[in-house]
């Protein structure tokens, strides 16, 4: 026990110093000021890194905004090696000035190169990176669907559940290892909540109809959901384990894909209106429904409001799916890339979402600043809804 | 009897691995790797596959005028054997992003409402669905519309709501799995599955 509690304390401070700069050169923090799609990636050149490492640094640096240049046309190099483990030394080249070295150890040289990534998107963004972070999505393989949870890049991919029915929409609980989705398990859509650490899981919402789309507020207390019991697929919020219900909306039309504010005051989701479709949002705690304004674009759904409270991206259909952006007041949307299903990561910069490739369905990852895009490996069937813990 | 029948789920367990954190304050700047939590099925938990057994209420079935009938629950029609084939030529068909029966589909229905007058002791479970061209949990709404607005027709034809089922499976279930507006049309429909006692 006592053990246990020493090492559980010193873990923490190791991470905290090895994240100090060394030597006495400063960290140059470059500005946070992005606006979605018109920003230019970050030019950098890497060498000395081989195999799975080298493969997981480019990605993880794409990812993050970064692309791969000739080394005098780079703004920061990256040095380094990968026998044994990892080492890897940050430079400005402009500034000419040193930013990091450092070596890793423990986990495995994927781990290690995830973690230098994400070193080298803070020295540079100020950011915390996403490397090393998880995401929850549908797999289908035709009759049947399971939910399965990889890293953020696909690598890992195991499945959550294994009950060969239908799933739908995962949701992560914010800052626990604890999944919300909808199974047709039992002959009818209904919501789960899913401990992924114990593998205890319960049906929270088995109302007559349709329980579908569930989001877990920021404080974990609270889920919003799609319910029809009432006799038309509206807005209900009920607590985490299925009680309290309270109806929020109470329209003939069909409502869907509730997201939260940060703040926790707001709900924000996809409704129709006179025919038209749009984004609205209403309080958590009920009262009246405003509309998001999404200017130039048209049919917008599947919100979701990113975690630093800027943003709410979102699905539009016109033709095909493409993925916009606005800001969380409303006003004019800008079109990323095509594509549907966005969900945020964690630093409010990096979203993933589903693209149609063929008859399939497969999972992507966006930059938005500099709207560079990634495929993730394609697990089985077709990959969708993809939610990113956060 | 039926909440036992709940707590016969079998559910999937996850391993967490606990992170190996054997490390100490290192004076060579060696960023230590945490191991990740990785989680994965694990065979069968047993315990811990606890189910809430009847979450709503599933009384008599309520009309909000403005809204609509509210859906009836799946608990009473347990065990019911389904037949898709009974009403296949009645399947109702959708235009495009709409849950309104057209004036063309409304023999479909009436010829289930008639059967159902005419055997009080059946039921019938309407499934909604969608073509691809919508986004996924927009879908499973819009095939939960389609899936009421078809009962509310057999309702006004004088069948009792609590006699009529849905489910919505939104784009999930495609008759015609191709990417075309013929597969489209056969996609956006209204199915009967007919019920009758065990």
């Amino acid at each position: 026990m006592k053990h246990h509690m020493h090492l559980g304390l010193l873990f923490p401070l190791v991470l905290l110093l090895s994240l100090r700069p060394v030597g006495a050169q400063e960290i140059k923090i470059v500005k946070d000021a992005w606006l979605p799609g018109v920003t230019q990636p970050v030019p950098i050149t890497i060498s000395g890194f081989s195999g799975e490492v080298a493969t997981v640094l480019r990605f993880d640096l794409e990812v993050a905004g970064f692309k791969f240049s000739r080394p005098e046309e780079a703004q920061f190099e990256v040095t380094g090696s990968n026998s044994g483990s990892v080492q890897g030394a940050l430079v400005d080249r402009i500034n000419k000035a040193s930013i990091f070295s450092r070596t890793y150890s423990g986990g495995s040289l994927r781990r290690q190169a995830h973690a230098l990534a994400d070193d080298i998107v803070l020295a540079v963004t100020g950011q915390k990176g996403v490397a090393q972070t998880r995401i929850a999505f549908k797999v289908d393989t035709g009759q049947t669907s399971e939910i399965y949870v990889s890293d953020y890049d696909g690598f890992g991919a195991q499945p959550i559940t294994q009950d060969q029915s239908i799933v739908a929409a995962p949701a992560w609980a914010p800052g626990q290892s604890v999944l919300y989705y909808t199974s047709y398990k039992f002959d009818n859509p209904d919501v789960f909540r899913h401990d992924l650490s114990t593998g205890q899981r319960r049906a929270i919402s088995r109302q007559p109809g349709l329980n579908t789309s569930a989001a877990v507020s920021p404080d974990g207390r609270r889920v919003a959901l799609i319910l029809s019991k009432d006799g038309a697929p509206d807005l209900y919020v009920c607590d985490a384990d299925g009680g309290n219900v309270l109806r929020l909306t109470r329209t003939r039309e069909d409502d869907s894909s509730p997201c939260w504010s940060p703040d926790g005051q707001w709900i924000c989701f996809a409704t129709k209106n006179k025919g038209r479709r749009l984004l609205c949002k209403v309080p958590a705690t009920g009262g009246e429904v405003q509309p998001i304004a999404t200017k130039g674009v048209s049919n917008p759904s599947e919100p979701d409001w990113s975690p630093d409270g800027r943003w709410i991206v979102f699905t539009a259909q016109m033709g095909g799916f493409e993925l916009c952006v606005v800001p969380a007041s409303g006003g004019a949307a800008t079109v990323l890339v095509s594509g549907e299903d966005p969900s945020w990561a964690p630093n409010s910069r990096t979203v993933v979402f589903t693209r149609r490739r063929g008859g399939n369905r497969a999972l992507s990852l966006l930059d938005v600043p500099t709207k560079q895009v990634k495929d993730v490996p394609r697990v089985l069937g077709s990959n969708s809804q993809p939610g990113w813990a956060r | 009897m039926k909440s036992v029948k709940f707590l016969n789920l079998v559910v999937l367990g996850v391993v967490l691995a606990l992170p190996l954190v054997g490390c100490k304050r290192n004076p060579n700047r060696i960023t230590p790797i945490p191991a990740g939590q990785r989680v994965g099925p694990v065979k069968d938990p047993g315990a811990g596959a606890i189910l809430k057994p009847d979450a709503g209420s599933r009384g008599t079935p309520m009309q909000d005028p403005e809204i609509g009938w509210a859906p009836t629950g799946t608990d009473q029609y347990q065990g019911w054997p389904e037949d898709r084939d009974f009403f296949e030529a009645q399947t109702v068909y959708f235009d495009f992003d709409s849950s309104v029966v057209k004036g063309s589909e409304q023999s479909k229905t009436g010829i289930v409402a008639a059967h159902l007058r005419a055997n009080p002791s059946h039921a019938v479970k309407i499934e909604g669905h969608c073509d691809e061209r919508g986004t996924e949990e927009y879908n499973r709404a819009l095939g939960e519309r389609r899936a009421l607005a078809v009962r509310e027709t057999l309702i006004a034809d004088g069948v009792a709501p609590e006699r009529i089922l849905t489910i919505s499976y939104g784009e999930d279930r495609p008759a015609d799995p191709g990417h075309n507006e013929a597969a489209w049309r056969k996609n956006r429909r209204g199915e009967f599955l007919l019920l009758t006692p065990p």
